[in-house]
């Protein structure tokens, strides 16, 4: 069978952050290759590098057998390559037509659209997939499957013989899904190569001929999709490097400092969630992108306003509908994405360490300056904050360190409830072990933490216990001492959790 | 407290260029430095001193008001209105203020609450009221003000050191207070990035509703204190002042996307453009260029913005 694409030993690293080690994938002509991996493994990446977006630091990329030294967007699309994504990348107000169009098409004199053309065209495409579309519609208007027939039929367009899709069912009805397979089985035939992405594994054997699994940036394995089975598949994704000891200490955790019940927020995707969180525990939060982590965690902080279920702090109801409350309350939320929001990369250490308690720094004659040193030397000593002085903008900082200044920020706050989103994502080997080190001290202190991990082993590693989250809620809770990578993963993956080994919430107090 | 020049470099190149101008001028033409001129200076640049304060907040928000010359119109006819109406010149100081406070705070109230874009929202405003007040007066000026409604019936020294004094008392309270008080240190965080300033517990939308109104109530003020510079107060008063005010702010080094930039560097913006049209003058060239000299100004200080934040700034810039 004639190879479409081959990329070998694919290295990519992020301001030293490695994205992908050592990935290797190879699809040929009327293949479907499922690609599979966890939250981080480098799936994005690859695709990022195969259309164009980024170029790899080291490694070969094939494409037609034509080594590819330096690819991009245009390149990628004049080479037969296009993706697909979950969410739809058409132009909601211009019509199917137009947005097939964009795919490529052939103008006339002077640049001049031939609109009937343009229609017949699109209607073509869309024929060829079987696909009943009005070809004068507004994009915007069709329904979210629809639209994905669109994007394949713009790719069809653009002569695409290697295509991506990434999740493309994760929204997806039953019925649509079995379509989507229809056109996927149709593109087949006619010679395209697709790579599949999904964290549906129970469809993979369905639709994929081989499947290969990216683990920590590395390509752990390629087999035939009729070898492999669901069990082989999660022991294949988990088991990434235990590449650090985990620090953790035992505490005995003390009374019950954060109680949800049945708490949701049915506009932001989450519901039902119950949870419990004691002074000086650790409970990490696991779960696929998309299940709702974040959403989560931006309801207890007050960001988005909860209107289902109730909110216990030590034993009575609190209703956060501002950030301000939840400060009020002493709870703190370290976000996600701290380039974005944990830290404002113009100011100096200093004011981002004591920006969330500007209150306690007003004195009669106004902002007491020398406070202000004071604490934040203190604390971005206490952090190891490495910087020549407080009064640098955060900007000059590692990413390590930048986050050390976000979560000095809260630490000025003393909170009782400390919400970690994501704390070592993206940050240097060494940092990381200091927050962990950091973490544990603070549950010494009787915090009660919430960490929101993508990476199992952190998770395994630091919590006290696990709340397995799915579909917009916490489907799971496991001890530490019973917890697996492999029942993590399988239950984030919305698997029903194993009895004999998982508490559910519903009996756990 | 030490002060590190290195992070006031914005502020330290626009003193260099009214630096040399002045220094220019003192040469080819000492009469500049003529306490006349001097004082003159100074009336007719305080109330834009006052309106550059409040547009700093804006831009350090990351916002713009462009509203703030039809505001100044509005404002300075009500001035008039109400003296002849009989207030005392006391109770004005009071009243028109809380007039502009109000206009300014519809603006923040659309802006702030609605998140309208503000340039859109004080585009709306400049045109409502601008048309408004054309309206309404048909153009007429007012006339036949009270006598004690000049130079607030003291005087034409006192009168002016007045103006001044309150000009330059405003703009002090107000850089105190942003770099004293919480509310400064909000302006900056929120202009800079506003998502992440409410994830620190600041409530942008209350901030910007205050800035805003701040901007409205330092346009009444300056309103106010220009009119009493004249016996008759024209409808059409302000024309072109939010330009004046935004590119006063620009030069001083304010950046136009938010969050860096001092009322230090605004003084001295206001200064080098409230001067540089006198100055042409005392050097004999032609008045007209005074316009494209101030836009070649302005156009200076965005390209050495760039440059200045390119050169030097941190050694992990590139890593954002």
């Amino acid at each position: 069978m004639k190879i479409l694409l081959q990329a070998t030993n694919l290295r990519k690293s992020y301001a030293g952050v490695k994205a992908l080690r050592d990935a290797s994938f190879e699809l040929a002509a009327g293949e479907v290759h499922a690609l599979i991996g966890e939250n981080g493994a480098g799936k994005s990446t690859f695709i990022k590098i195969m259309t164009g977006a980024i170029d790899a630091d080291s490694g070969i990329l094939e494409i037609d057998g034509r080594a590819i030294s330096e690819n991009s967007p245009t390149l990628a699309k004049s080479l037969g390559v296009a993706a697909i994504y979950q969410q739809p990348t058409l132009f909601p107000e211009l019509s199917v037509a137009e947005n097939i169009a964009f795919g490529g098409e052939r103008k006339g004199m002077f640049g001049r659209v031939d609109w009937n053309k343009r229609r017949e065209t699109a209607r073509q495409l869309l024929d060829q997939i079987g696909a009943r579309i009005d070809v004068d519609a507004d994009a915007g208007s069709l329904s979210m499957p629809q639209q994905q027939l669109v994007e394949i039929a713009r790719a069809l367009g653009a002569n695409a013989r290697i295509l991506i899709l990434d999740e493309p069912t994760a929204s997806l009805s039953e019925e649509d899904t079995n379509n989507l397979f229809g056109v996927i089985r149709t593109l087949k035939n006619r010679g395209v190569g697709m790579i599949y992405i999904s964290h549906r594994l129970e469809e993979l054997p369905v639709i994929a001929d081989r499947v290969t699994v990216l683990r920590d940036g590395q390509t752990i394995g390629t087999e035939p999709m009729a070898d492999v089975d669901k069990q082989r598949l999660i022991s294949l994704m988990v088991g990434r490097e235990l590449s650090q000891v985990y620090p953790k200490k035992e505490t005995k955790p003390g009374e019950v400092v954060l109680e949800l019940k049945n708490l949701g927020y049915r506009k932001a995707g989450i519901k039902n969630i119950n949870l419990t969180v004691r002074a000086g525990e650790i409970v990490g939060i696991a779960g696929l992108v998309g299940a709702g982590r974040t959403e989560f965690a931006r309801a207890i902080f007050g960001l988005d306003t909860a209107d289902e279920g109730e909110v216990f702090l030590h034993g009575k109801s609190i209703k956060n509908t501002h950030p301000q409350d939840a400060i009020r309350h002493k709870i703190a939320y370290l976000p996600e994405d701290r380039r974005k929001h944990g830290v404002i990369l113009e100011m100096p250490i200093s004011s981002n360490i004591t920006l969330a308690s500007l209150k306690i720094l007003s004195g009669k004659l106004g902002m007491n300056f020398k406070r202000e040193r004071e604490l934040a030397a203190e604390y971005s000593n206490r952090l190891g904050v490495k910087t020549q002085s407080i009064h640098s903008s955060v900007a000059t900082l590692s990413g390590g360190n930048q986050q050390k200044v976000a979560l000095s920020r809260w630490l000025i706050t003393k909170p009782s409830v400390l919400i970690l989103d994501e704390p070592t994502q993206g940050i240097d080997v060494g940092a990381k072990s200091e927050i962990h080190a950091l973490m544990n001290e603070l549950a010494a202190d009787g915090v009660a933490i919430l960490m929101i991990s993508s990476e199992l082993p952190e998770v395994l590693g630091m919590s006290d216990r696990i709340a397995v989250m799915h579909g917009g809620t916490v489907v799971s809770v496991i001890d530490r001492a019973e917890a697996t990578q492999e029942q993590i993963l399988s239950i984030a993956l919305g698997h029903s959790p194993d009895e004999s080994k998982t508490k559910l919430i519903a009996d756990e107090d | 407290m030490k002060i590190d020049l290195k992070s006031y470099k914005r502020e330290v190149s626009a003193a260099i260029a009214f630096a040399a101008m002045l220094l220019v001028v003192g040469i080819f033409s000492p009469s500049f430095f003529s306490a006349a001129n001097l004082s003159d200076l100074l009336i007719n640049n305080a109330p834009i001193l006052l309106i550059a304060t409040g547009m700093t907040l804006v831009i350090l928000l990351r916002e713009i008001d462009i509203s703030v010359g039809s505001l100044f119109a509005v404002t300075t006819v009500l001035a008039g209105v109400l003296a002849k109406s009989g207030l005392p010149v006391p109770f004005l100081f009071l009243a028109v203020p809380l007039i502009g406070l109000a206009m300014g705070a519809l603006n923040g109230v659309l802006i702030g609450w609605f998140r309208l874009p503000s340039i859109i929202v004080t585009l709306a405003m400049l045109v409502a009221w601008r048309d408004g007040l054309r309206w309404t007066t048909e153009g007429a000026w007012v006339q036949n003000l009270p006598t004690n409604f000049q130079w607030f019936g003291l005087g034409q020294t006192v009168g002016q050191i007045l103006i001044v004094a309150v000009s330059v008392t405003i703009f002090l309270v107000f850089a105190w207070v942003m770099r004293n008080l919480n509310l400064g240190r909000a302006v900056y965080a929120v202009g800079s990035d506003s998502e992440a300033a409410r994830l620190a517990g600041l409530e942008p939308k209350r901030i910007t509703m205050l800035v805003f109104a701040i901007m409205g109530a330092l346009t009444g003020l300056a309103a106010l204190l220009n009119a009493v510079r004249f016996n008759e107060i024209p409808a059409n008063a302000g024309i072109g002042l939010e330009l004046k005010a935004i590119a006063a702010v620009v030069v001083g080094g304010v950046a136009i996307t938010g969050g860096r930039g001092t009322l230090v560097g605004t003084l001295i913006g206001v200064a080098l453009l409230g001067t540089i049209g006198t100055a042409l003058t005392f050097l004999g060239i032609n008045p007209f260029w005074e316009k494209a000299i101030q836009g070649l100004i302005i156009l200076a200080a965005l390209v050495s913005d760039v440059i200045l934040r390119q050169w030097g700034e941190s050694p992990n810039a590139d890593k954002r």
